[in-house]
């Protein structure tokens, strides 16, 4: 990435992302009604609202109470949230770990099978098994993570109960964790015990959101397999004898990954946003399910700060994918 | 040759199925077996008729107030498809709108589209979805306008590259030989050549807004939780599914069913009338 191109990119990411506060900001401000006075009991004086509007900054102009939101965030101070009266970015923070554990088992849940179909439809191409493939490709990509949610709810952990289907740990675990990526701590300290229980409940909930993103990553790169495949360095690798799966897995697949890697980005942040509803349908501890509780109890500080998170993990995304794509591509290495 | 009748088979059973849908919703008062609204305390949880402990007239047995799922099931797909033509039009000329401004006219006008539409695409949409419900305040009139303000982007960025991609024909340049104004040439002959993009959009954004309309039924945040929802029942059944599997299977495989048939029916449209978008 050349250094105007960085300068560039940074600008419009920055426009982008105040963009988005001025949306979340203005958006939930013209909902009717007044949090305030939803949070005091019905004999409150129009005193104590006032009081407690003071407390929130709710008593000055939008105008003003935008700029005082803006330099708070810019000192990493987030407001407080009005239904659980704490800190908005301690909240986030405590529940951030949960959804990026999720969204990165669901992504690899997605990068292996997706792959294993493509690698299996391109070896079997012309047969029943790749027409097998298509069809359940189409079927996956059309529907949407929230009904293989519900359908997985049904089928392992209803009718054949082989999964837990709500939470993210089970209760009677001792755990003296210090972070809250408790995936990731269980692996650092070889907690077995702990590492079976996460991914056992995690596991529905990332097979919903993976399932529609493998059936792109299979599409798109079976299609990018076939095209690779017919190229002569292939065409030489056979000539040598080394056995067909063996050419595909070592020399197609290295240089058919390109366009995938750049997909999966922009999917990954479709998979990310559809963590919020499928976290609440698994009663799954993260950030989505924060969410929704407080888009319900009309919890101001709460929502922007969520919302906002959500956009910045967004556009970290692009980034990173935009620095792979960069270092992978030989023809934008030099240039 | 194997690649046609795939494409026909698809469009001929996702149009069935929607068709199917169609004549149930219009028909929904001479169909229904039961009110939809009516309860019946003393018949709660029964069954469907195929399982032990099944009540007579109960086909698809009944949910925790004793109302018949079968006629909810078809008073829901009133509201479903409401749904998909209103928030899907809504979103289909907002969208098409500002994607073929941003495309024929390039410029600055291009710039600030395309950056409200990166602003948009930040917002995780489920989320941004039950905020602005939250927001209108519950009722159908906001879920439409809800989904037709999150959506509109997806016609956006495809009808603004293919109408830049159109823009660089021949045709264009002819057109503008021959004196014509700029709005007419996107009205006459630009959108014509669009078109197709943007009828086999509609349909994939028509599944798009049943779902979405079923997620707002499932958080309660949709229409009174009296009223038929298929999302409103899946969200019950998910409460008591231990109890009575039926309140969530059968509006479950039926959205299922809908959603597939809205997109399969989007990519027979691509397949047969499109060359642009395969």
């Amino acid at each position: 990435m050349t250094g105007r191109h960085f300068f560039v990119r940074s600008l419009t990411t920055l426009i982008t992302i105040f963009g988005v506060a001025v949306v979340v900001f203005f958006v939930i401000r013209i909902a009717p009604g007044d949090p305030v006075s939803m949070m005091l009991p019905p004999g409150a004086t129009d005193e104590d609202i006032q009081i407690l509007k003071t407390v929130y900054g709710l008593d000055k102009s939008m105008p003003e109470q935008f700029v005082i939101w803006l330099k708070g965030i810019v000192g990493g101070d987030f407001g407080t949230s009005i239904s659980l009266r704490q800190d908005v970015m301690g909240l986030v923070l405590g529940r951030l770990p949960a959804t990026l554990e999720l969204s990165f088992v669901a992504l690899f849940v997605a990068v292996f099978l997706g792959g294993g179909l493509a690698v299996l439809g391109t070896l079997r191409a012309g047969s029943v098994n790749e027409t097998a493939i298509d069809l359940w490709n189409g079927i996956s990509l059309s529907v949407p993570d929230f009904l293989w949610g519900l359908a997985l709810i049904m089928l392992l952990g209803v009718w054949f109960p082989v999964l837990p289907v709500s939470g993210r740990i089970s209760p009677s675990l001792d755990l003296d964790f210090s972070t809250q990526f408790l995936l990731l701590e269980a692996v650092l300290r070889f907690r077995f015990d702990v590492i079976s229980d996460l991914l056992k409940h995690m596991m529905l909930p990332a097979l919903a959101l993976a399932l529609p993103l493998a059936a792109i990553i299979s599409q798109v790169l079976k299609q990018s397999l076939k095209e690779v495949m017919r190229m002569d360095y292939i065409m030489l690798a056979r000539s040598k004898g080394f056995s067909e799966s063996r050419v595909l897995l070592l020399d197609g697949l290295r240089n058919a990954i390109l366009p995938t890697l750049t997909l999966i980005g922009v999917q990954f942040s479709f998979l990310i946003g559809g963590t919020v509803i499928i976290e609440k349908l698994y009663s799954y501890e993260g950030l989505g399910n924060l969410a929704i509780d407080a888009v319900i109890n009309r919890d101001l500080p709460l929502i922007q700060g969520i919302v906002l998170t959500f956009a910045v993990i967004f556009i970290i995304i692009n980034i990173v994918i935009d620095v792979l794509y960069t270092m992978l591509n030989p023809r934008l290495r030099h240039g | 040759m194997g690649k046609t009748i795939t494409a026909n088979a698809r469009f001929f059973l996702s149009a069935g199925w929607l068709s199917i849908i169609l004549l149930v919703a219009v028909f929904a008062q001479f169909i229904a077996p039961h009110d939809p609204l009516a309860q019946d305390l003393m018949l709660d949880k029964v069954p469907p008729m195929w399982v032990a402990g099944s009540e007579s007239g109960y086909v698809l047995g009944t949910d925790s107030l004793g109302r018949d799922v079968l006629s909810r099931m078809i008073y829901g797909a009133q509201i479903a498809l409401i749904v998909a033509v209103a928030a899907g039009s809504a979103a289909m000329v907002l969208g098409s709108a500002l994607g073929l401004l941003a495309g024929f006219f390039g410029g600055w006008v291009d710039k600030i589209i395309s950056r409200i539409v990166d602003i948009w695409i930040s917002f995780p949409p489920v989320l941004f979805s039950i905020l602005l419900v939250a927001v209108l305040g519950s009722g159908l009139h906001s879920v439409i306008i809800a989904i037709a303000i999150i959506d509109w982007t997806r016609f956006c960025r495809v009808i603004r590259s293919e109408t830049m991609r159109q823009s660089r024909m021949e045709y264009v340049d002819s057109a503008k030989t021959l004196g014509m104004g700029k709005f007419s040439i996107l009205l006459h002959e630009v959108l014509p050549n669009v078109l197709p993009a943007i009828v086999v959009l509609f349909s994939l954004e028509m599944g798009i807004a049943v779902i979405i309309e079923a997620i707002l039924s499932f958080v309660n945040l949709s229409i009174s939780s009296d009223d038929p929802t298929w999302g409103g029942m899946i969200s019950e059944g998910r409460s008591i599914i231990y109890h009575a599997w039926w309140v969530l299977v059968f509006p479950m495989v039926v959205l299922f069913l809908t959603v597939l048939s809205f997109s399969q029916f989007g990519e027979a449209l691509k397949e047969k009338y499109d060359p642009v978008l395969q």
